[in-house]
């Protein structure tokens, strides 16, 4: 004890020299000069802290690359808002609750109304008809199908997500429209008492025939989120209804969709909004009129996203104003759904990952 | 003496009743004979519809002969498992009945102008009673496109994934991390007004002398808006994948973070990252509004991203589709049967890759 001095007693020790970053040597025990350096005491050998250093600049980069997204968001809303509101001021109606859309005339008149009723009538019925098919596939696909069977159909399904709207949309009206114009033709005839089922004719480019297009555009993706949801079900959740004597169903109604539900809402939710964003499918498959009506087999319908496919081409500076005012319109519908649903999802992640 | 070698009067212990009883499957096929038949003879009888109505209505009845025999003889709660199953079978084969449509419909239809002619001119100088003229500007309109597009949106998506990964921390990561699922779900037609107000109508004149101008490098733009939320979640997704010693044993050798992301981190997770880069490639192609609003498609050829017109084989398939010449269906047809093929290509390409990759969940 006491027979050797310590290393740190020699100030030399460790003073490498390697750069000019090592400038002092172990165990100098020199308190920094100011607060931004770390306390140079023993490991004084470290190389210090450069007040500039790639390692900066690639944070500051990927930062910024970051932050690009807020500001995406941001200038979307403001360049829209830009455009909008000279065609919204030279409006002679009332932008929200009139249904006529005129805005290339003299006087231009134009109105929301009938084009968002339009765009959530054709999503909700969508939604309605696929909602319960899209859960019934992803049950099969995560507990009845066997796994040969599951996996490539599973692929098929996303394969089918990836096939683009205007598809659709070109076989929902060369196509698609003969059945459904069959169809309405014998609902009208048997079922024309109920008024979404009634009128005159001509039948089949109607909203039913959009609707049916966007259910199966939807399907894929409400079927895939929620087959990841329902796979993610505790097994022991599982097998605990199966050894208290569950049928399978009962074991599906009691562990596997309580636990997915708030996943199935948010997976119903994303399918809305794709919906409600769709364009092409529902400009080539709808009849396109300007009214609000409940009636589900008469040709007719529009949306917010197929007007502005339809009229784009032959609008003037006050006609494209007022498609960026309905797409203004449409950007925030889409944004409360979306915002909407992931707020669902993360509130369930934070709760499982609690709960884990 | 045990409970279970107590007599109970009337009970004879024989496997029939120790077991659960089962519907056998010939009752099984009776009911579903007798569904169709009776549902033939209503609606032949009445005259109230053809064939469909009878398949139709023949499943409703045999899923209630079914649930009324089982009951009978397995119990209500097995009766109730078999129809469950029952339904979510029939989904099934009701999904797939359109799904295969589109596809027959699509590959029949398509086949009629598959020839050299389609690939290697334009739409220039083709009147309504022309037969010929065929995608080659369009598809080269594509190519450019999402060539640019990607450009833009991959070194932004992954550098954002980064920050997401490495760096981001607290409150202005989450809200970052937010909003970039919300901007998955952004329309693309909104995507394509905003590049409309943005880049068409107030940028594009400084470059033209004053008066907008469409072009296909405005289409990329827009296109790039979309790819990018994907990119991030994918990348972000395979990032986070990457084990956390890999990083430390970079960190324990002296190497710096930007090093250790660049040289150890992107390279684990790259098969991940390209798989998210063709899925959301594989997306954008198949656009079409955004394109319409600020690319305006054209008839010629345009090599030039910067300048003009810009015609992609989404946008040609929609103009085909509402063109009056008679020969227009074909063409649309055959188009969306190239667009399908390249898009599935992609998609099939990442999803083998994604397979191969070594980092999974």
């Amino acid at each position: 004890m006491g027979d050797y001095p310590s290393r740190s007693d020699n100030a030399t020790a460790g003073d490498l020299g390697v750069t000019s970053r090592h400038a002092q040597g172990a165990g100098a025990g020199v308190y920094p000069s100011s607060n931004d350096e770390p306390p140079v005491g023993g490991g004084g050998a470290l190389p210090k802290k450069a007040r500039f250093s790639v390692e900066t600049a690639f944070r500051a980069l990927s930062t910024a690359a970051g932050a690009m997204v807020l500001v995406i968001i941001v200038a979307i809303a403001a360049f829209l808002v830009s455009k909008a509101v000279p065609a919204l001021q030279k409006n002679n109606g009332n932008f929200l609750t009139e249904t006529t859309w005129f805005p290339n005339d003299a006087e231009p008149v134009f109105g929301i109304a009938a084009l968002a009723f339009g765009t959530v009538l054709s999503s909700l019925l969508a939604l309605l008809i696929s909602v319960p098919i899209a859960l019934a596939i992803a049950l099969f696909l995560s507990h009845y199908a066997p796994k040969r069977l599951a996996t490539p159909l599973g692929f098929v399904i996303d394969l089918l997500a990836a096939v683009p709207s205007v598809v659709f949309g070109l076989w929902g009206r060369d196509y698609f429209q003969q059945p459904v114009r069959d169809f309405s033709i014998w609902l009208n005839e048997y079922f024309g008492w109920l008024p979404i089922f009634g009128g005159e004719g001509p039948f089949g480019q109607s909203i039913m025939l959009g609707a049916l297009v966007l259910a199966i555009m939807v399907l894929p993706i409400v079927t895939s989120l929620s087959r990841e949801v329902f796979q993610q079900t505790p097994g022991m959740n599982e097998e605990a209804a199966l050894a208290l004597g569950a049928t399978r169903w009962e074991m599906i109604r009691t562990a596997v969709l309580p636990y997915g539900k708030p996943g199935v809402i948010a997976a119903v939710m994303l399918g809305l909004g794709r919906a409600l964003g769709e364009t092409i499918a529902l400009a080539l498959t709808l009849g396109i009129t300007f009214d609000i009506s409940f009636n589900l087999i008469q040709n007719g319908g529009n949306s917010i996203a197929a007007n502005i496919a339809n009229s784009f081409a032959e609008a003037n500076a006050t006609g494209r104003g007022a498609l960026i005012a309905s797409g203004l319109v449409l950007f925030a519908i889409t944004l409360v759904v979306n915002m909407t649903a992931r707020a669902i999802i993360y509130r369930r992640r934070e709760f499982r990952d609690s709960a884990a | 003496m045990s409970v279970l070698e107590q007599e109970v009067p009337g009970v004879v212990m024989t496997p029939d009743n120790i077991r659960t009883r089962k519907l056998p499957p010939a009752v099984n096929l009776g009911v579903a004979v007798a569904a169709l038949v009776v549902a033939a003879a209503l609606v032949l009888g009445l005259g109230i519809g053809n064939w469909v109505l009878v398949i139709v209505l023949g499943a409703a009845f045999y899923l209630g002969g079914l649930f009324f025999a089982a009951g009978r003889v397995e119990g209500v709660r097995a009766a109730r498992n078999r129809t469950m199953k029952s339904l979510i079978y029939a989904a099934c084969v009701l999904a797939v009945l359109p799904l295969a449509s589109v596809v027959w419909t699509l590959v029949s239809k398509g086949a009629s102008r598959l020839d050299g002619d389609f690939f290697g001119t334009s739409m220039n100088n083709i009147s309504a009673r022309d037969p010929m003229g065929g995608a080659y500007h369009a598809i080269i309109g594509t190519l450019e496109q999402v060539g640019i597009a990607a450009l833009m949106a991959v070194p932004l998506g992954v550098l954002g994934a980064i920050y997401l990964v490495e760096y981001g921390k607290g409150r202005f990561a989450a809200t970052v991390r937010f909003f970039v699922d919300v901007m998955t779900g952004i329309p693309s037609i909104v995507a394509g007004l905003f590049i409309l107000s943005f880049w068409v109508l107030i940028v594009s004149p400084y470059f033209n002398d004053g008066r907008p101008q469409f072009s296909g490098f405005a289409a990329a733009l827009a296109l790039a808006v979309l790819m990018l939320p994907t990119i991030v979640r994918s990348t972000e997704e395979m990032l986070r994948l990457v084990p956390g010693p890999l990083r430390e044993g970079s960190y324990a050798l002296g190497v710096p973070q930007w090093k250790t992301i660049l040289k150890v981190v992107l390279p684990t997770a790259l098969p991940g990252i390209v798989t998210g880069v063709m899925l959301s490639i594989a997306r954008a192609a198949g656009e079409t509004a955004p394109v319409m609003l600020v690319a305006g498609g054209a008839a010629a050829i345009n090599f030039d991203p910067f300048a003009g017109n810009q015609q992609s084989l989404a946008l040609f398939v929609y103009q085909q589709a509402g063109d009056a010449s008679k020969y227009a269906p074909a063409r649309a047809w055959t188009a969306a049967l190239t667009l399908v093929v390249l898009v599935l290509a992609l998609t099939i390409a990442a999803k083998l890759l994604a397979r191969r990759n070594k980092l999974s969940r």
